[in-house]
């Protein structure tokens, strides 16, 4: 008889699961902030040109139509808020094609929340509360951490990362004893900026506390707003806890001409990688032109969050039934 | 030879990289929320025994390298090369000296091994895991003692030298662990 009906988790997986979903609930509850559902099967989905989506089809002949499977509930949240939902969160399924590893499962639980009238910096205090909230009984993690991108990196690497120069980005790899990042990543300045930080610094960060860093290139991120001081930068926070990335949050763009400029900017990206086609949401557009709150919104991954909550090494051990299982 | 990506990419396939033949240890999925994903990978390279990490953009792809383990006997060795045979085909391998390296000091004449052939040329051996060989040469042991306690080194026929209890007697054989070098146990006859 085959065994691989089984879990990959141990019951106690299943329970840590359960009560963490009860804690952020309570947490959200306890701050009014609104649980709210959106769909996962949408007409149109993100553009993100490092992002891969899953399509369906949908069938009630003669209709037939794709549909994508979401990869983040974001703008589907970003409507209602601009409908007036006020501050709202979503624990839901996002769908992400390729990502298979010991930190990515195809399929997986996500936390997004929306917060009406934060700053990028108010959210940061809020992040880090959910976090000591939630890890409480199972960890007691040290102090949060806060830097600014350019200084984790200047700080573990020695280089400056919004002053692209190509001869030192390499001779930082090459001394690391990894020659073949000048190859892979040649004068790609957002690659060598992805290569260095997964390589070289994400692993250090966070040692038993959470480590939120904040202000990343702009040529990084797609919806977050610059920074009104330095435009080189935008108003953009991730989430390490143990090397691990656990979130990615944004002071949120809701000028809808900007926003439409970096979707086409993202799809002309995708066809010159020559990935899938994708739909633009012109209703989301459509809700940036009635008018989205000044808000700041995050996503954390809750498989990943589990994952440092019980000291797991791999996704199997908090996802009972895993891609190669499901 | 078939080509591989870095999504196919798991422990023991077997590929080429600057032009040696390697094997894949682990595969690591490294990939930022809003990044390039990468896969970080730890390969041997079966001719060097040399472990090394290597970075690629996920999706890139390797060529496939022809490696199979055989099982072989070993024949005899001829001073410059050692020889081996498919037992079912009596097809015949020479190995240079070089090649079988550590592995040599465990082989006795018809002991079963395994070749590793790369393009069907022999790129190592490996002996099997548990060798039974006579004691060629060791001090005689102490009166009274029947226990482990020191040890004392132990000649084998093979040149091997491992270290055996006190009470273990040369002419005798023993069954020697070949991945630790360890003595395990007296074999009666």
């Amino acid at each position: 008889m085959r065994d691989d009906w089984q879990p990959t988790t141990a019951i106690s997986a299943l329970r840590l699961r359960a009560n963490v979903l009860d804690c952020l609930r309570r947490f959200f509850w306890a701050r009014d902030v609104l649980e709210v559902e959106t769909p996962l099967l949408g007409h149109a989905c993100g553009t993100d040109a490092q992002l891969d989506f899953f399509s369906a089809q949908y069938c009630a002949p003669p209709i037939q139509e794709t549909l994508f499977l979401q990869t983040s509930p974001e703008f589907a949240m970003k409507r209602l808020l601009a409908a007036g939902s006020g501050s709202i969160y979503q624990i839901c399924k996002a769908f992400r094609n390729g990502e298979s590893g010991r930190y990515h499962n195809p399929e997986f639980t996500m936390l997004e929340w929306y917060r009406v009238g934060f700053t990028l910096t108010d959210l940061m205090d809020e992040i880090a509360e959910l976090i000591r909230t939630v890890s409480a009984p199972y960890r007691t993690l040290e102090a949060p951490q806060r830097s600014s991108y350019q200084d984790v990196f200047v700080q573990y690497t020695g280089l400056d990362p919004l002053v692209f120069c190509v001869e030192a980005y390499s001779a930082c790899a090459q001394a690391k004893n990894q020659p073949e990042a000048l190859n892979l990543c040649g004068d790609d300045h957002v690659l060598w900026l992805d290569y260095i930080f997964s390589h070289f610094i994400q692993p250090f960060l966070g040692v038993n506390a959470v480590c939120l860093v904040y202000g990343y290139p702009a040529c990084q991120s797609s919806l977050a707003r610059l920074n009104l001081q330095n435009p080189l930068v935008t108003e953009r926070v991730e989430v390490f806890i143990d090397g691990i990335e656990l979130g990615n949050g944004y002071y949120e763009l809701s000028d809808a001409q900007e926003q439409k400029s970096r979707f086409e900017a993202e799809i002309a990206e995708r066809q010159l990688k020559d990935r899938p086609d994708v739909v633009m949401d012109e209703r989301l557009l459509a809700a940036l032109e009635t008018g989205l709150p000044e808000c700041a919104g995050v996503a954390i991954g809750i498989d990943r969050l589990l994952m440092v909550l019980s000291a797991s090494k791999n996704l199997s051990e908090v996802i009972n039934f895993p891609f190669d299982r499901a | 030879m078939a080509v591989y990506s870095t999504n196919e990419f798991k422990a023991g396939l077997k590929i080429m990289l600057d032009n040696d033949p390697c094997a894949i240890i682990e595969n690591e999925f490294v990939k930022p929320g809003k990044g390039q994903a990468f896969n970080r990978v730890k390969i041997r390279n079966l001719k060097t025994d040399r472990v090394i990490e290597r970075t690629f953009k996920s999706g890139e792809s390797l060529e496939g390298a022809d490696v199979v383990d055989v099982e072989m006997q070993y024949l005899y060795n001829d001073g410059d090369f050692r020889h081996f045979m498919m037992p079912d085909t009596f097809e015949q391998y020479q190995c240079d000296q070089k090649l079988v390296g550590d592995a040599s000091k465990w082989l006795k004449d018809q002991d079963m091994c395994t070749v590793t052939l790369w393009n069907d040329a022999p790129l190592s051996v490996t002996p099997i895991n548990f060798v039974e060989l006579a004691i060629v040469e060791t001090d005689p042991g102490v009166r009274g003692d029947t226990s482990g306690g020191g040890g004392k080194p132990a000649k084998l026929e093979t040149g091997a030298v491992v270290r055996v209890p006190l009470f273990v007697q040369q002419g005798e054989v023993i069954k020697v662990d070949t991945r630790t070098g360890e003595y395990i146990s007296r074999v009666k006859d």
